[in-house]
C-alpha cells in the first residue's frame, strides 16, 4: 500500500444530541467521498481474493475511512470514528474523542443546543479537539439558523458565523462540510520513528480472527510481525494483520504508521486484554509513558439474570461468555436465588446497557430469561468496621450489623424550556435530588443542575423526563460519588413466604408507597390459584402493605360443538404452557414478568 | 361390527346471534339447494370406506338445520341410509329454533326416522332473549313446543344458556322451573354459561354480564333444581332423566369413531382427526367434483400421546369420569403410570374422587363439584407434551 502523507490525513468524529442527524450526516459524508485513493484502487483490484474472504464481517463501530478529492485538488484520507451516544457509555465516549484531532459539532436548526450537546461539546474541548459547528435540518420551517448560531457563541463560545448550513437528509450542504473537515481538522501529529503508541478506542471479538482492536497510532508505527504489549493489562500478542476500516469490511496493508487509524489483529481471545482507553507499545521498543487517561471501567447497574427456563442455565452462563469476549465492561458472577433457582448477578454501565445486554441473550441466544429488578452498588458499613460493596440487596447483613450505608449519587444536568422548570424540579425533587443552580441559556431555556441519587434515575427517569417536559428536556450525569443515606430494604411476601428475587434497597421515605404500589402490581399479575394469596411488603419483619389475590371459582369452559375437540385442547395446552413459564415458590406460581414488575411501578 | 356416528353440519340461520361463532350465515334458497347437493355427494363419497362400520347415531346439527325445508332434511337422512347401515334404534337428532318449526316439517321429520329434538330456547325471558338477538319470544316456544308435542316426539331436549345479559339468579330459577313444568317435560336439558367469543358482536361490545360469583351460584342452583326434578347430571352443562343421555355426544367423549359432514365439521375415525374446509363456496365445489373437503392442515394421526390426553381430558368431562380398567386395555399402562401422583394430588385438594363399582368391579375417577368449577386446571395436568 502506497505511504500516505501525514498532512492529508484528518481524523474527526461527529457529535451531537440524538436526532439531530448525526448518522444521516456520516452517511452523507460515507456516500459522497470515495474509500480508496485512485492508487489504492488498482490496488484492491489485484487484492480481491482477499476482500472476498474479508466480506461479511461487520464493523461493530461506524468508524470508516473514505477519500475525499478537495478543491485543492489534493486527496485526503478521512477517519471518521463513530462515538456512541449515550451517557451509558460516556467512558467510551471520550477514548473515541481522544483518537480524533477534530470533531464536527452537529445542531439542530429548530432545537438548538440540548444537555448531551453540551456534554459531548465540552468532553470534545477537554480533549483539545477542533470543534466546528454545522446547522442541520434548515430545510424546516422551524429552522432558525441565525437564532441558533448566536445560541452556539453564546453558550459554547466557540465561532458559529461562517458554519455550513445543510441538511443532511436532502444532500444540502454537504461538500462545505467536507472542505471545512479539510480546512478545519488539523493534520495529526506524530513521529513514525518513535516507538509504537497507539491508543485503544474499542475492540471487538471476531470468531476467526479473534480480537480486533481499533486504534489510533500516535506514535511510531505497527506492521504484521510487530510484538505488541497493552501497557495496562499488561497483554502481549505478536500482531498478525494490520488494516483500515472500509465500509463494512476490513481491508488489510502493510503498517500503519504514527496519525492513522486502523485495526490491529494479535491472536488475542478476550477483549478482557484490550480494554478501550489502553495504550498499545511495541514490546521490543516500548514507549516510556502509557497515553494518558486510561481507567478501569465500573459496573453502574446490577441485576440478577436467570433463565425462565431451569435447565437453561449452561446456555446462559455459555451466551455471558461469548458476549463479554466482545464487551469487556459486562460483568457477570453466578448466584442462587431460592425463587429464581441458578442464574448470575449481572454488572451493567447503565440502564441501556443492561437493556441491550438482555436483548442479545433473547435474541442472539434465544433465551428466555427472567430479570430482577435492578439496583446500584452500595456501601454497607457494618457495625465491625467492614465496608461490604452490596450488589445483591438479599446479601444485605443483619440491621443490627449495620453502622450506616451510602449510596451512589450522581451530579445531574438537565436543559429544559422555561415553561417545564416546574414540572422537572418538581420530578428531581420526587427523586430525592438536591438542587444545586439553574443557568438560563437563553431567555427560554434554562440548564438545571442537581445532584441525585443514582438508585432514583435507573428505572424510568428518563421517561418520566420525556413525558414532563412533552420530549423537550434532555438530560446528562456523570457519577460524583458516595453520600450515607437512609436506605431500608423492602421485602415482598407471597403466602407468607419471602420471595428474595423481589426484594429492593430503597430509601425510608419512599418505602411505604413503592411497597404498597408493588403489592398492587403483583395483585395483577399473579393469577388466582385454588386458594386465597396474601401479598404482603415489609421491613425488617413489619408488614406495610398488604393485597390479596382472590381464590378462583372458575374456569373458562370451551364449547366442543359438533366433536371439535381442537379449541379445548389448545385452551388446555395454553393453561399448561402459562403454568410453565411460572415459578413456584411454596405451593404459589408466579409468572416470570412480576418479577419485572417493579420495574414498572410509575405505570398508569 | 364397528360402530360410526354421523354429524351433519347445516350452516344457514335465519340471523345469525350476537354470541355466536359458529359456522352459519343467512342465504339464499338456491345456495341452500346447492349445498345440500354438495352434502348428499359427501355422504356418499366416505361411505365407500364405511362398510364395516353400522351407524348408531346421527346428529344434525347448525346453524339452524330447522331452516331447511322437510324434503331437504328427509333427502339428507334417505342418503345415509340408502349408504349406510343403520343400526335399529339407531338415535336421529336435529337442531331446531322456535320460528323455524312447522307442522310440515315436523311430519317430514318423523317419516326420515328422526327421533330426537333438540331445540334451542336458551331462556324464558323475553328481555333476556332479545338481548342474545334470538328471533323468537318465550310464547312462540310454547306454541311451538306444543306444535311438537302434538306431532309424536317425546326425546326432547330444551338448550338454555346462563350468564347472558339482563340474566338475574332470580330470572335464571324461572326459567329453569319453566322449562321444568313444560307438558310433557323435556327429558333432557343442556344448559351452558355464556362465553364471550371472538369474532362475535359480543366480542366487539361486551354487554354487561353477571358476575363470577353470581355465574357460579347459577351453575349451583341448575344442578339443585333440575335434580329435584328428577335430571341427573351427566355432563358439565347436560342433564337428563335417567335413560335419555343424548348418545352422540357420549360418543364424542368416549372417543368413538365419528364422521362430520358439510362445512367446519370435525370427525375422527380410528385415531385420526380431521376438518373439513370452512368456506361455503370451495366446500360446493370440492364436493360437486368429486374431491375430499377435508383441510389438508387439520388432518392429524394422534399418537398415544394425544389418545391418553384425550382419553382423560374428554372423559373427566362426564360426571362418571374415566375408566382406570378401559385405560388399561386401551393403552397397556396404568393412569399411575402415566399420569405419577397427579390424581393423588387432585384427590387430596378435592378436584378428583374414585369410586369403585362394585358391581362391574371397575375403578373410576371423576371430578368433584369444585373440580367441575375449575376443570380447565385439572385437565390441562393431563396434556403429556
Amino acid at each position: 500500500m502506497a505511504q500516505i502523507d501525514q498532512s492529508k490525513i484528518r481524523n474527526f468524529c461527529i457529535v451531537a444530541h440524538i436526532d439531530h442527524g448525526k448518522s444521516t450526516l456520516a452517511d452523507r459524508i460515507i456516500e459522497m467521498t470515495g474509500l480508496l485513493t485512485s492508487r489504492e484502487m488498482q490496488a484492491q483490484v489485484l487484492d480481491n481474493m482477499e476482500l472476498e474472504r474479508e466480506r461479511g464481517i461487520t464493523i461493530k463501530a461506524q468508524t470508516v475511512r473514505t477519500i475525499y478529492k478537495a478543491k485543492d485538488g489534493e486527496e485526503y484520507v478521512f477517519n471518521l470514528i463513530d462515538t456512541p451516544g449515550h451517557v451509558d457509555f460516556n467512558y467510551e465516549v471520550s477514548r473515541s474523542l481522544a483518537a480524533c484531532d477534530g470533531a464536527i459539532l452537529v445542531v439542530d436548526a429548530a432545537q438548538g443546543i440540548e444537555a448531551q450537546t453540551l456534554a459531548n461539546v465540552y468532553l470534545a474541548l477537554d480533549h483539545n479537539l477542533e470543534v466546528f459547528p454545522v446547522i442541520n435540518k434548515i430545510d424546516l420551517p422551524s429552522a432558525e439558523p441565525d437564532r441558533v448560531k448566536n445560541e452556539i457563541e453564546d453558550v459554547i463560545g466557540i465561532e458559529a458565523q461562517d458554519a455550513p448550513l445543510i441538511s443532511a437528509k436532502n444532500g444540502v450542504g454537504i461538500e462545505d462540510v467536507l472542505e471545512a473537515v479539510v480546512q478545519k481538522v488539523p493534520a495529526p501529529g506524530g513521529n513514525p520513528e518513535k516507538p509504537l503508541q497507539a491508543l485503544i478506542f474499542d475492540s471487538i471479538y471476531d470468531s476467526y480472527k479473534g480480537v480486533i482492536i481499533f486504534c489510533r497510532i500516535m506514535e511510531g508505527r505497527v506492521a504484521k510481525g510487530t510484538s505488541i504489549r497493552m501497557m495496562a493489562t499488561g497483554a502481549t500478542a505478536e500482531v498478525v494483520e494490520v488494516g483500515y476500516f472500509g465500509a463494512g469490511q476490513f481491508i488489510t496493508c502493510e503498517e500503519l504508521s504514527a496519525g492513522m487509524v486502523g485495526y490491529i489483529t494479535a491472536s488475542i481471545k478476550n477483549v478482557k486484554d484490550t480494554a478501550v482507553g489502553d495504550t498499545v507499545t511495541d514490546a521490543e521498543n516500548p514507549c516510556a509513558e502509557p497515553l494518558p487517561g486510561y481507567k478501569k471501567v465500573n459496573s453502574m447497574v446490577y441485576c440478577g439474570v436467570y433463565p425462565a427456563d431451569g435447565a437453561k442455565y449452561p446456555d446462559l452462563r455459555d451466551a455471558l461468555e461469548k458476549l463479554q469476549l466482545n464487551d469487556a465492561s459486562l460483568h457477570y458472577e453466578p448466584e442462587t436465588s431460592i425463587a429464581l433457582g441458578f442464574g448470575f448477578r449481572c454488572g451493567f454501565l447503565g440502564l441501556l446497557h443492561l437493556e441491550i445486554i438482555q436483548e442479545r441473550l433473547e435474541r442472539e441466544y434465544n433465551l428466555d430469561l427472567v430479570t430482577t429488578a435492578p439496583g446500584v452498588i452500595y456501601k454497607v458499613h457494618t457495625t465491625k468496621g467492614e465496608v461490604i460493596e452490596l450488589t445483591n440487596p438479599s446479601n444485605l447483613p443483619d440491621p443490627s450489623e449495620i453502622e450506616y450505608m451510602e449510596e451512589p449519587v450522581v451530579s445531574a444536568e438537565i436543559m429544559v424550556t422555561t415553561e417545564f422548570i416546574g414540572s422537572i424540579m418538581e420530578l428531581c425533587q420526587e427523586r430525592r435530588g438536591r438542587y444545586l443552580g439553574m443557568e438560563y441559556m437563553e431567555e427560554t431555556r434554562a440548564l438545571l443542575k442537581y445532584d441525585l441519587p443514582l438508585n432514583e434515575i435507573i428505572y424510568d427517569f428518563f421517561d418520566a423526563l420525556k413525558s414532563r417536559s412533552r420530549g423537550y428536556a434532555s438530560f446528562d450525569y456523570e457519577l460524583k460519588g458516595y453520600e450515607q443515606s437512609e436506605l431500608v430494604k423492602l421485602d415482598i411476601l407471597i403466602n407468607k413466604e419471602e420471595v428474595d428475587a423481589l426484594s429492593f434497597i430503597v430509601h425510608k421515605d419512599s418505602a411505604y408507597e413503592r411497597g404498597r404500589k408493588m403489592c398492587e402490581k403483583l395483585k395483577d399479575e399473579i393469577p388466582r390459584h385454588l386458594f386465597e394469596i396474601p401479598i404482603q411488603a415489609a421491613i425488617g419483619g413489619k408488614i406495610i402493605a398488604r393485597e390479596t389475590v382472590k381464590a378462583m371459582r372458575k374456569d373458562v369452559l370451551a364449547k366442543c360443538y359438533g366433536g371439535d375437540i381442537t379449541r379445548k385442547k389448545k385452551l388446555l395446552e395454553k393453561q399448561k404452557e402459562g403454568k410453565k413459564r411460572m415459578r413456584q415458590i411454596g405451593s404459589v406460581e408466579i409468572p416470570q414478568k412480576a418479577f419485572m414488575s417493579v420495574l414498572k411501578l410509575d405505570d398508569k | 361390527m364397528k360402530k360410526l356416528s354421523i354429524y351433519i353440519h347445516i350452516p344457514f340461520c335465519v340471523r345469525k346471534c350476537l354470541y355466536c361463532d359458529f359456522l352459519s350465515a343467512p342465504t339464499e334458497r338456491e345456495v341452500m339447494d346447492r349445498y345440500v347437493n354438495a352434502l348428499c355427494r359427501e355422504i356418499i363419497k366416505k361411505s365407500s370406506i364405511c362398510k364395516e362400520y353400522i351407524i348408531t347415531t346421527v346428529f344434525i346439527g347448525g346453524g339452524t338445520p330447522s331452516i331447511l325445508s322437510g324434503e331437504r332434511i328427509e333427502k339428507i337422512i334417505r342418503t345415509v341410509r340408502e349408504n349406510y347401515q343403520m343400526e335399529a334404534g339407531c338415535e336421529i337428532s336435529i337442531e331446531a329454533n322456535p320460528g323455524t318449526i312447522t307442522p310440515d316439517k315436523l311430519e317430514s321429520w318423523r317419516r326420515a326416522g328422526i327421533n330426537r329434538l333438540s331445540i334451542g330456547l336458551q331462556s324464558a325471558q323475553n328481555n333476556e332473549l332479545k338481548a342474545l338477538g334470538r328471533i323468537h319470544s318465550f310464547e312462540d316456544f310454547l306454541y311451538t313446543y306444543k306444535m311438537i308435542v302434538k306431532s309424536g316426539f317425546d326425546n326432547i331436549n330444551i338448550d338454555l344458556m346462563s350468564a347472558i345479559p339482563k340474566q338475574t339468579i332470580a330470572s335464571w330459577q324461572e326459567t329453569l322451573k319453566a322449562v321444568c313444568s313444560l307438558n310433557p317435560p323435556p327429558v333432557h336439558i343442556s344448559a351452558y354459561s355464556l362465553i364471550v367469543e371472538e369474532n362475535t358482536p359480543f366480542y366487539e361490545n361486551t354487554p354487561k354480564l353477571p358476575e363470577e360469583d353470581e355465574e357460579r351460584n347459577m351453575y349451583k342452583i341448575t344442578n339443585d333444581i333440575l335434580f329435584d326434578m328428577g335430571y341427573m347430571q351427566y355432563e358439565i352443562s347436560n342433564y337428563a332423566k335417567p335413560g335419555y343421555e343424548c348418545r352422540h355426544n357420549q360418543v364424542y367423549w368416549r372417543r368413538g369413531n365419528y364422521l362430520g359432514f358439510g362445512i367446519g365439521a370435525a370427525s375422527m375415525v380410528e385415531n385420526v382427526r380431521y376438518s373439513n374446509i370452512r368456506e361455503l363456496g370451495s366446500y360446493i365445489h370440492f364436493c360437486e367434483g368429486g374431491l375430499d373437503a377435508i383441510e389438508k392442515t387439520s388432518l392429524n394421526h394422534l399418537s398415544e400421546k394425544e389418545q391418553m390426553e384425550e382419553f382423560m381430558f374428554l372423559g373427566l368431562r362426564m360426571t362418571e369420569g374415566v375408566c382406570e380398567e378401559d385405560f388399561y386395555r386401551i393403552f397397556g399402562a396404568s393412569i399411575e403410570e402415566i399420569y405419577p401422583e397427579i390424581v393423588e394430588d387432585f384427590c387430596r385438594k378435592g378436584l378428583l374422587k374414585r369410586k369403585f363399582n362394585r358391581k362391574t368391579g371397575e375403578h373410576w375417577i371423576m371430578l368433584t363439584r369444585y373440580g367441575i368449577d375449575v376443570s380447565n386446571t385439572v385437565m390441562a395436568e393431563f396434556l403429556l407434551s
